[in-house]
């Protein structure tokens, strides 16, 4: 019968607390409670909570510093005493349920010394149920990233005491992230468990998992029970060896999507080239340049959505003003500099062309020459204007953040990457075979005299052509600045690469540098991996490309000439 | 003997080249080093003509590939310094033990945790040694890779391209520190060639007396091999190569001859260029630099073997007073002056004269005659015999 009294009024309890109760109030009728069993499903009532006074309050309890006020002829209270001493070595008092000073009966503050108060104590039941509440507290966070942060923490703490709390939030975890995690980590501690069944289990978990993290926990475990509890040594190797294999595998996808990124990037940066130089035969070395003037369009839209710039080229103050826009107007500005970058691009191809490469078309070693002088002078000039050191492009949010896969990450930009080069390539496929102007591209690429006397205007064709090669190189420059530094000499960490690429594709052939692209980018990312330098792996690349050009020197696809001399 | 008729307008032609020729020489290889000695030209100015002088034998390297034989190698500058590191890793074992660390081996590698030399680096106690690689390794690289490149035909354009990756290859090596050659700071603080101190002046002018009498060397030997049979060939083949292989001849094999020797030419060159300027580092090995070169070459006039030296030198001392007098827009100067040769001077400042004559020549006769490219007719001679 007093049992289920107590029950009964606990469920009342329970439901007021439920309603109204502050964690203050509850943590105050917890100590005050008489029975044990009452103050841990006051406790309880606190789990699940997000309240960072929590684990403060419960701190305050497991260290002594809660006292019960026990006034005649009024109801108990909870109090912390703080301040200073004063001469009569009394503290001032301050009600835990309302967090303000204890009023004495004439209103005025009450001060008490240690003695007419006593500490709430606690014991040991008591003490893991509010551990079990301060740990769930950081595994508990309603901000799924921190909590799975948390959880997986604990786990490689492989600390028995937290299990309890990590087996409370795994009942209520909604999170398919976090699940995983809590699955991981909850193996992880039941590890060290004193049974070995369960360590077999938790071996066999963690193996099913695949969790790349264990990996230290398994091999300790394997070690230290190889004598003394073989079968639990056995579980251990074997989830090691397992893990080994995914481990492996995700290397395996890792590689493989760097390299499709890295082709990716080797494919927009070459692609203009693939125009330029593959179809027109002009070997320009500003490439690389016109690359760059791409990226600082992207840089120069970029303040300007933002705060402004301020340049000063040769010695002129030229201050541009910003919209100052910021949240999602502000990231739109890629979108901006996209076509921007290409026009700007293309019209510096545009004077290129008009301007120099028209007299060359006929002697291409002397356009290398004559276009390395450009490249010269461009640098110097974005050296004037935009200054020797790398400027910042932010990336708009929605290309920062990565997502994980299985285990392996891939990197917003690097997935947007590809898709752009894919875009990239299917719109200049569709352009030059599906359009009247592709067709006079195509005309005037094979054969220049002919197109001319069947009353094509090659001039014009051929300043399209070289515009075009030169914004499909700007658009690669508003791509770079997302992944990686915008500087002077941007372009010349490319050119060497672009070359490369066009060359082994096979000089005339779009679809040839798409598959030599990926492949240099594919290889260079295997040997990076394999050799673990990257440094080695890059010059192991070219040394590759020269030994394949001995066995094909016209690149993979070859363009069928009847030309003797080409 | 018959009386001689009279010269000649190319009699007249070769005998002024020789007395040009000869009084270039003596100027280069005695009177600057005297004028020296006795103090009208600063020790200063002699090392720059030092430097320019190699450079000058760089170009020539660059010339006798692109202006004699169409093959344009952005390599040059790796054989270059090629030629240097190995003179640098003979100046660094002369260093002895005077390095910061105070040890018997350079202080670099002593700074990597080396005790003892690696093995490699034991023969280079000796010049011989040296100066044989210098020669060899140049060469020895130049032979695998042309013999390769020429083998599957590669030309033109894209043997710019790959020697140009093999470059940038060689350099991205040689800025790594296990590669045991200096890495991103190469080699510098030589103190000795051959017992001699390189702080003396006597030092640093004898090795320019021995840059000079190289330069003019190989300014002869191209000379001769250029007016040799050899030459001729090597012509065809920059004019049409196809047609020289329809006639019979090996052109790959005239092709890697050329290409070894210019490699050599280069690495020497850089040999001479180390203890001059006193380091070397992988920023001299850069696709660029060979690029810098032809510059050299095209500004001076291709296809001549005065040009490149004129090249060389003009462009370096315009480069020497323009990065001083402009800092900020040399390079701007360099590439605008590049443009301007490449449209409007396709001869260099060689071709100067010959422009003027033809321009002369044009005003009274009404039809200017085409170049006939002189050349073509005597290969296909050559080979029907």
């Amino acid at each position: 019968m007093v049992k289920l009294s107590a029950i009964l009024g606990l469920i009342v309890l329970m439901s007021l607390s439920a309603f109204a109760d502050t964690p203050r109030e509850i943590t105050g009728k917890a100590v005050l409670a008489e029975d044990t069993a009452e103050k841990l499903t006051l406790l309880k009532s606190l789990e699940g909570s997000t309240d960072p006074l929590i684990p403060e309050l419960l701190t305050k309890w497991k260290e002594g510093e809660l006292f019960i006020y026990e006034p005649e002829g009024a109801p108990k209270a909870v109090v912390l005493l703080t301040g200073e001493k004063d001469a009569d070595d009394k503290l001032a008092a301050i009600d835990l349920a309302t967090n303000s000073p204890l009023k004495a009966e004439d209103g005025s503050a009450l001060r008490l010394t240690t003695d007419e108060v006593t500490s709430a104590d606690t014991d040991s039941d008591i003490r893991l149920a509010m551990k079990t509440i301060t740990d769930l507290f950081a595994i508990a966070d309603p901000n799924p990233l921190r909590r799975y942060k948390a959880i997986e923490q604990i786990g490689l703490d492989q600390n028995p005491e937290k299990l309890a709390a990590l087996q409370v939030q795994q009942a209520r975890e909604s999170d398919a992230k976090c699940r995983r995690a809590l699955e991981q980590s909850i193996a992880l501690i039941q590890l060290k468990s004193e049974d070995p069944a369960t360590q077999i289990s938790a071996c066999n978990t963690l193996s099913g998992l695949g969790s790349i993290a264990a990996q230290d926990a398994l091999r300790t475990l394997g070690r230290e029970t190889a004598t003394s509890n073989p079968p639990v040594s056995t579980a251990a190797n074997d989830a090691l060896a397992a893990i080994g294999r995914h481990v492996k595998l995700v290397n395996t996808y890792g590689t493989a999507f760097r390299g499709l990124s890295l082709g990716s990037v080797l494919l927009v940066v070459a692609i203009g080239l693939a125009i330029t130089f593959g179809l027109m035969g002009v070997i320009n070395m500003a490439h690389g340049e016109l690359i760059a003037v791409g990226a600082y369009t992207t840089y120069l839209v970029q303040n300007i959505f933002g705060p402004g710039i301020a340049l000063s080229p040769f010695g002129w103050k030229l201050s541009i003003p910003g919209f100052a826009t910021t949240g999602s107007t502000y990231d739109a500005y890629f979108l901006v500099a996209l076509p921007l970058s290409f026009l700007a691009a293309a019209g510096v191809g545009i004077v290129l062309e008009r301007g120099i490469i028209r007299w060359l078309y006929r002697r291409p070693l002397e356009s290398l020459l004559a276009t390395w002088g450009v490249s010269l002078v461009l640098q110097q000039v974005f050296r004037l204007v935009f200054g020797a050191n790398n400027v910042q492009v932010d990336s708009p949010a929605w290309l920062s953040g990565n997502w994980t896969v299985y285990d392996v990450i891939l990197g917003w930009n690097r997935v947007f990457v590809i898709a752009f080069a894919v875009a990239i390539v299917v719109g200049t496929w569709l352009l030059l075979t599906k359009t009247p102007m592709g067709l006079l591209i195509r005309a005037v690429t094979q054969n220049r005299t002919m197109a001319a006397s069947m009353g094509v205007r090659t001039e014009r064709v051929n300043m399209f052509t070289f515009a075009f090669g030169s914004g499909l190189a700007g658009l690669a420059g508003a791509f770079l600045s997302q992944i990686g530094n915008v500087g002077p000499s941007l372009g010349q960490s490319y050119i060497v690469d672009s070359f490369m690429t066009v060359v082994v594709g096979g000089v005339g052939s779009i679809f040839g540098t798409v598959i030599s692209a990926v492949g240099i980018g594919v290889t260079d990312q295997s040997l990076q991996q394999i050799l673990g330098n990257p440094v080695l792996g890059k010059i192991l690349v070219l040394a590759a490309i020269i030994l394949f050009l001995q066995w094909k020197p016209a690149g993979l696809f070859v363009t069928k000439s009847r030309s003797l001399e080409s | 003997m018959v009386p001689q008729p009279p010269p000649t307008p190319q009699e007249i032609l070769a005998r002024l080249e020789i007395f040009l020729i000869g009084s270039c020489s003596i100027f280069l290889i005695l009177i600057l080093p005297l004028l020296n000695v006795t103090g009208d030209i600063d020790n200063f100015t002699l090392n720059l003509w030092g430097k320019y002088l190699c450079y000058g034998i760089l170009a020539l390297s660059v010339d006798l590939l692109w202006g004699y034989t169409g093959l344009l190698s952005l390599g040059q500058a790796l054989f270059f310094s090629l030629g240097g590191y190995m003179m640098g890793m003979y100046l660094m074992r002369m260093i002895g033990s005077l390095g910061q660390y105070k040890m018997p081996i350079p202080d670099f590698l002593v700074f990597l945790g080396w005790t003892d030399l690696p093995t490699f680096w034991k023969p280079f106690d000796s010049f011989l040694f040296a100066a044989i690689m210098i020669v060899l390794l140049p060469g020895l690289i130049a032979y695998v890779f042309g013999f390769l490149a020429f083998r599957s035909r590669i030309k033109g354009v894209y043997f710019s391209i790959l020697t140009q990756a093999i470059t940038y290859a060689a350099a991205l090596m040689f800025f790594r520190n296990d590669m045991l050659m200096g890495g991103n700071n190469g080699f510098t603080d030589f103190k000795f060639i051959l017992g001699q101190n390189l702080r003396e002046p006597a030092t640093q002018r004898g090795l320019y007396i021995a840059t000079a009498v190289l330069t003019v060397g190989t300014f002869l030997l191209c000379r001769w091999l250029t007016t040799t049979k050899f030459g001729l060939v090597q012509r065809a083949i920059r004019d049409s190569e196809t047609r020289v292989l329809f006639s019979g001849y090996a052109a790959a094999n005239y092709k890697l001859f050329v290409f070894v020797l210019c490699a050599v030419i280069a690495g020497i060159g850089g040999a001479l260029y180390v203890p001059q300027v006193g380091i070397i580092n992988p920023g001299e090995m850069t696709p660029e630099k060979s690029l810098e070169a032809v510059v050299w070459c095209a500004v001076g006039g291709r296809g001549t073997l005065v040009g490149p030296i004129l090249g060389a030198v003009g462009v370096n001392a315009l480069k020497s007073w323009a990065t001083r007098a402009y800092p900020d827009l040399w390079l701007i100067i360099l590439g605008v002056l590049f443009i301007l040769v490449v449209l409007f001077l396709p001869k260099g400042i060689a071709g100067i004269p010959g422009m003027l004559a033809k321009l002369f020549k044009r005003i009274p006769k009404e039809p200017p005659p085409a170049e006939p490219i002189v050349e073509q007719p005597v290969v296909a001679k050559e080979a029907q015999a």
